[in-house]
């Protein structure tokens, strides 16, 4: 009911109407830019585990270039993140 | 699969971990970097600035830090288990930066601005400049010799 009359809020008033918007969209955003990442560290992984188990003697060569390709592709959601604070709170 | 390959459910990775060495090197050139990024940040958006530019370089290194230790803690385990703790890892990495953030956004010394910026220029630079200094080879898994602490495995 609460969010019934704040949306009904809202609607009489556009600058909150705009701002619960781009709230929506900011958190829209910073879960998008979190989905990709995710499915990329999930394919590192997975091929990376698929290496160490073939190859056991070359572990500490995948694990290491495991742990770089991560903290690459974790840069994607950090920008995502920057970006949703910056557009929420700056 | 056949029965006569190893299972990732059992198998664990014995010997040294070259991600923590990666991740302790991380954070020695995070640690060198911090007077010039603070500086930098503290000459565009003022004290404020260079306040939040050690937050963010702090944050950057103990998610390094993080991300190394639950791969290091989980792979003698096995190789399953250091696959779903290190993305249940992200998950939980990428909220406590988050949850970290949040916290300190409204305080009087917090430039997000600066915050944001730090983030991401400390994540990406200090991964760029590592990889000068990676070997990623048999006899060298982590970094290249000379700039290791412990010795090479011997095959």
């Amino acid at each position: 009911m609460e969010v019934l009359a704040r949306l009904a809020a809202a609607a009489a008033d556009p600058a909150e109407a705009k701002n619960i918007a781009a709230a929506g969209s900011a958190g829209f955003a910073y879960g998008l830019a979190a989905i990709g990442p995710g499915i990329g560290i999930g394919i590192i992984f997975g091929n990376a585990i698929e290496a160490m188990a073939r190859q056991p003697e070359a572990a500490g060569m995948v694990r290491t270039t495991m742990f770089l390709g991560i903290a690459f592709t974790e840069a994607l959601a950090l920008i995502g993140f920057v970006v949703f604070i910056l557009l929420k709170y700056a | 699969m056949t029965s006569d390959q190893p299972s990732p459910f059992t198998t664990g990775l014995t010997g040294p971990a070259p991600e923590m060495s990666v991740s302790r090197d991380l954070v020695k050139r995070g640690l060198l970097v911090l007077p010039l990024l603070c500086l930098v940040a503290g000459v565009i958006w003022g004290m404020n600035g260079a306040y939040s530019c050690a937050f963010a370089v702090a944050l950057v290194l103990l998610n390094f830090l993080l991300a190394a230790l639950i791969m290091a803690w989980t792979a003698p385990i096995s190789l399953a288990l250091m696959m779903g703790a290190s993305l249940f890892g992200y998950l939980a990495r990428l909220g406590l930066i988050f949850l970290a953030v949040m916290v300190v956004k409204d305080f009087s010394w917090v430039s997000l601005q600066a915050l944001g910026c730090t983030i991401i220029v400390t994540h990406l630079g200090l991964l760029f400049w590592e990889l000068k200094y990676i070997s990623a080879s048999l006899a060298f898994p982590g970094l290249k010799p000379g700039k290791q602490e412990s010795s090479p495995i011997q095959p």
